[in-house]
């Protein structure tokens, strides 16, 4: 019993700590973007705001051209767009190829994922200009295709590997009992196993969704204009550009990261049993 | 023998699946190129790369952009902003595509971008009159080896300024400041004031900045970065002497050590905070200096031409800046009438706040002078005299190499004999 | 899923088996379809540049827009190692990848810990983790760097206000500093991620074996020896290929927080490809440096699954 209790407090002090530890620095940034400039450059620093300063999330919804505002928000459209495109493809393709690695028998099965994931070691810097040669002569420069054309060719080997991981672990009997009753193999792939393949498939969209929302050097190379300016390009601007304001930074930071932490609050329940059945067991 | 031509077969196959779907997206996307094509009759749209830090600024281009469009209704332009550490590598990014048609030069980029061909050769476009009514410290950013592959858009050097309140408090006069080592005095008065813990800022950060920076210094003491025959002769006299007394600012407590991670940027929001007595920096910092949205010394800023050294030199670090067409441009032509539009005296003259103008006649007209009067006055003769660094095809990689013997000097690592001759050697064995 | 039945799907699908042999060749066609999106995604787009940069590393490209491109056969590999601007960047890469790995491994098995244990809101202390995982890296980046400001900074603030230090630091303005600076921004991203792929681990050890444990009275440090170790191998390793290779890509924290100095302090292998290229427009040694750090990525990822062998890892 005093073990129980003991144990009880221990735990639940370190998460305590762990979460401060974990959020203090997010938490200042929320704190510095309320907080007028003349506090943010004060020493001795002073933490808490005497009152909320909320012109700065003002300036970046303002409708005025050429502020601050229309860049963002522009930006804001961007991101989603290309996230979202991304997921979607990479999800289709994603599902139908693990469905090959994981239920079927083939030659050069091992290589082909092998290769998949190689590519995943090649740094960006490497394709930067034959990538953007190739995308100048799609005419696919300062477009939001272009980008999700280049994300996925980044998220589809992280997909596939989950996603066969996952489907590994689902017992071939529920396949075979639909077969029996003479269902095709995709069709069971559809009814089957995409139901109870849940966790893995929402671990692969949370894990697609971030890597694109994050993707940062071909966004920057790649786009120059609010047609496709994702926000990674506008918040590294920003800090170039506002550095005499902190707390501008930090609120186009948050916004910035409010779409993702909504995405991986909403998914994290899924990761750990996505993963859990996936690439760590034999 | 089965099994191999199924093989061989399905990955012809795949090809030529690759082949189509590439071919398929080539035709569904082409109507959607987004690169300056001509569209509709006769309307071509030009698109520019520029710089959105110092000088001109995003709203300046703004009304440029306006009043050429409305006299040459049939040429559109596109501006792009960038900030100026990703100008460089922006333009060599796009240059096989080339996407942009006009681009902004540094001063130190003519040789690199000339003799690499990534800047179209104008100099029979450039009209003789110009090279006489133009300053001649502009005129060099668009130059290499006697051929010119852009117009000047802006001189640029680097100016002194100073908090005026916290002079007078120490009882010094603007007079005082003529030299470095009245500088030097009269920030020790500052210090000893307790008006502020460091009344030094520099942008002495990894980068061009500090080039800059040093320029200037090098200037002061007489030096120059090569001799006649083109050899680096930074570790000689004025060059070591510079670096040594860069150093003993910081040793002395005169100079804040942030100045490390500063670029110009930090160095004015230093200022305009209250926190730094007197830096040197670009023309346009006056203007940012009397905004009050950003400073909090607004009517107390002070701007001179930069400190005499030793030698009674004050050369100013050449900054200026210059438009461009980028070699494979498909506009070449329109791409010419929107530089020589907004490097003309009668446009360059509406933005003397944000840049000085190329042009000789600007600074003896009244009427313009009195638009940015403290500007005007100690910029006007700082032009007269400029240090310019290196003029080579691989400026970047020797800057590096400065930028970071430099630096290893100024946090103790080395001496600065030591560093300069260590730079001198790496920057000879690039070859 | 128990162990048992999840392992015996070893390393081939246990589809195969059953089937006659005949039906092979037609799983083999389904096979080739259901991959050829994923591998015209994939391939389409990157063999064409990889190609372009493997060639551009045997040639002498000193111009975005070069017309005379030498060929120089390895001259552009040897320069490279006989360079001590190349050696410098590498040290720091692996510095930088074997403590940042080292402290992820570390706090994220603490915190895979406390996930793991019987919380009370539980969802709670989960949602607080991954934020800083679905943080976009630049503004984390800017996050920090905002943080270590010399003249501003909040931590230094905090410092000087708690009495550990007296004066404010230029945290960003020391070679050494700054890269511990760096993977202080790195440690604070990742460390989540590692601590899921942990807490998966954790929870594919049974039940059973704890209660044998407890049964025997063992105490928690021989538990987490015998047990809980050897069960997190194949997890560990996944980590550990999945941050080295990100170690040997990072980028974008360096773009944004410190440009790669003070004296090249905080360069690290990607980014002097990058400076070597784009700054210095010599694609060559650009293009040989990729292909390098791609190289020493794929030797050391083999050299993790070959000691790692015996966790049988699913499919590699």
């Amino acid at each position: 019993m005093k073990r129980n209790t003991r144990y009880a407090v221990l735990v639940h002090t370190g998460a305590a700590i762990v979460s401060m530890v974990i959020l203090a620095p997010f938490a200042w940034m929320v704190i510095a973007s309320v907080s007028p400039q003349r506090m943010l450059i004060s020493t001795p620093l002073r933490w808490f705001p005497d009152h909320l300063y909320l012109d700065r999330y003002a300036q970046i919804f303002s409708t005025e051209l050429g502020s601050v505002g229309s860049g963002f928000r522009a930006a804001v459209v961007n991101s989603i767009v290309v996230a979202v495109g991304t997921v979607a493809v990479a999800m289709v393709v994603g599902v139908l190829g693990a469905y090959a690695f994981a239920r079927l028998r083939f030659r050069f099965r091992r290589s082909v994922l092998a290769l998949f994931l190689v590519t995943y070691m090649l740094p960006q810097v490497a394709l930067l200009i034959p990538l953007y040669l190739i995308l100048n002569s799609l005419g696919l420069l300062d477009t939001r295709v272009g980008l999700i054309l280049v994300d996925c060719a980044l998220v589809i080997p992280f997909v596939l590997w989950i996603l066969s991981n996952y489907f590994l672990t689902i017992p071939v009997e529920l396949e075979d009992a639909a077969r029996i009753d003479g269902t095709s193999r995709l069709g069971a792939l559809f009814w089957v196993i995409l139901p109870a393949a849940r966790p893995g498939i929402f671990a692969a969209i949370m894990f697609a969704f971030l890597l694109a929302w994050d993707e940062f050097m071909y966004a920057l190379i790649f786009t120059s204009s609010s047609a496709a300016k994702t926000l990674t390009v506008v918040i590294s601007e920003f800090a170039g550009r506002y550095t005499t304001d902190f707390g501008l930074v930090a609120a186009g930071g948050i916004l910035a990261a409010l779409p993702p932490i909504i995405v991986a609050v909403a998914f994290q329940r899924y990761v750990v049993s996505g993963m859990a059945a996936g690439g760590v067991k034999g | 023998m089965n099994k191999y031509t199924r093989w061989v077969r399905s990955g012809r196959a795949a090809l030529g699946l690759v082949a189509v779907a590439a071919l398929a997206l080539t035709g569904c996307t082409g109507a959607n190129s987004s690169s300056g094509d001509n569209e509709g009759e006769g309307t071509e749209t030009i698109n520019i790369l520029l710089m959105k830090q110092a000088g001109y600024s995003e709203s300046d281009v703004a009304e440029m952009i306006a009043q050429f469009e409305a006299a040459n209704p049939k040429i559109t332009v596109k501006p792009t902003f960038v900030s100026y550490e990703a100008l460089h590598d922006k333009i060599v990014t796009s240059a096989p595509a080339g996407t942009y048609d006009v681009v902004h030069l540094d001063v130190i980029w003519p040789a690199e971008f000339a003799s690499k061909g990534l800047i179209t050769d104008v100099t029979d476009q450039f009209p003789a009159e110009w090279e006489t009514d133009m300053l001649g410290g502009a005129l060099s950013s668009a130059e290499y080896q006697g051929k010119y592959y852009g117009v000047p858009w802006g001189p640029s050097t680097k100016l002194f300024f100073y908090n005026a309140d916290m002079v007078a408090k120490v009882g010094a006069t603007p007079d005082d400041l003529k030299t470095w080592d009245g500088v030097l005095a009269v920030a020790k008065k500052i210090k000893d004031a307790g008006l502020v813990k460091y009344p030094l800022a520099w942008s002495w950060s990894q980068a061009e900045a500090l080039i800059c920076d040093y320029a200037q210094m090098l200037g002061a003491f007489g030096g120059s970065f090569t001799d006649a025959s083109g050899k680096l002769t930074v570790n000689d006299g004025p060059g070591v002497e510079a670096l040594t007394w860069m150093k003993k600012t910081i040793d002395d407590g005169l100079t804040d050590p942030a100045s490390l991670t500063l670029l110009e940027d930090g160095t004015v929001k230093s200022m305009a905070a209250g926190n730094t007595a007197m830096e040197i920096n670009w023309e346009s910092t006056f203007r940012d200096l009397s905004d009050p949205s950003i400073s909090t010394i607004v009517g107390k800023a002070a701007v001179a031409p930069t400190p005499a050294g030793p030698t009674g030199d004050h050369p100013g670090v050449n900054g200026s800046m210059a438009l461009a067409i980028g070699a494979k441009s498909t506009h070449q032509a329109a791409a010419w009438k929107f530089i020589e539009y907004v490097t003309s005296e009668a446009v360059q003259e509406q933005f003397v706040t944000s840049s000085m103008t190329n042009w000789k006649a600007s600074y003896t007209k009244p009427e313009i002078t009195k638009t940015n009067p403290e500007v005007f006055a100690a910029a006007g003769p700082a032009y007269d005299s400029m240090i310019l660094r290196p003029a080579v095809a691989n400026y970047n990689p020797v800057s590096q190499i400065l930028q970071v013997e430099i630096q290893n000097a100024l946090l103790g690592r080395k001496t600065p004999q030591q560093a300069m001759d260590d730079a001198v050697a790496a920057a000879n064995a690039l070859g | 899923m128990t162990v048992a039945s999840a392992k015996s799907s070893d390393a081939t699908p246990r589809t195969g088996e059953r089937w006659p042999r005949r039906k092979r060749k037609s799983q083999e066609r389904l096979a080739f379809w259901l991959l050829l999106p994923a591998a015209v995604a994939v391939f389409g787009v990157i063999i064409y540049p990889v190609i372009r940069t493997l060639i551009i590393s045997f040639l002498n490209v000193n111009s975005a827009l070069a017309t005379d491109t030498p060929f120089v056969g390895l001259s552009n590999y040897t320069h490279l190692l006989t360079n001590p601007s190349f050696w410098s960047p590498m040290g720091r890469t692996l510095y930088f990848t074997i403590v940042s790995t080292a402290l992820e491994l570390g706090f994220g098995l603490i915190v895979a810990g406390l996930l793991n244990a019987r919380l009370k809101a539980r969802w709670l202390f989960r949602a607080v983790v991954v934020i800083p995982w679905a943080v976009p890296t630049i503004v984390s980046a800017a996050m920090w760097k905002g943080i270590l400001n010399a003249q501003y900074g909040a931590l230094n603030a905090l410092l000087t206000q708690i009495g550990v230090i007296h004066e404010y630091q230029v945290w960003l303005g020391d070679p050494m500093t700054a890269l511990n600076m760096v993977i202080l921004a790195d440690v604070w991203k990742m460390t989540p991620l590692v601590a899921f792929f942990l807490l998966a681990g954790l929870n594919s050890i049974p039940s059973e074996l704890y209660e044998a444990a407890k049964i025997d009275r063992a105490s928690w440090p021989r538990i987490f020896r015998s047990i809980v170790l050897p069960m997190l191998v194949p997890s560990i390793s996944i980590v550990l290929v999945l941050r080295t290779i990100e170690a040997f890509k990072v980028f974008d924290i360096i773009y944004l927080m410190t440009r790669g100095g003070p004296v090249n302090g905080t360069q690290t292998i990607a980014y002097y490809a990058y400076v070597t290229a784009f700054s210095d427009q010599n694609f060559g040694l650009g293009s040989a440096l990729s292909v390098f750090i791609v190289l020493v990525i794929l030797m050391l990822t083999t050299v993790y699954l070959r000691l790692l062998r015996r966790s049988e890892m699913s499919l590699l």
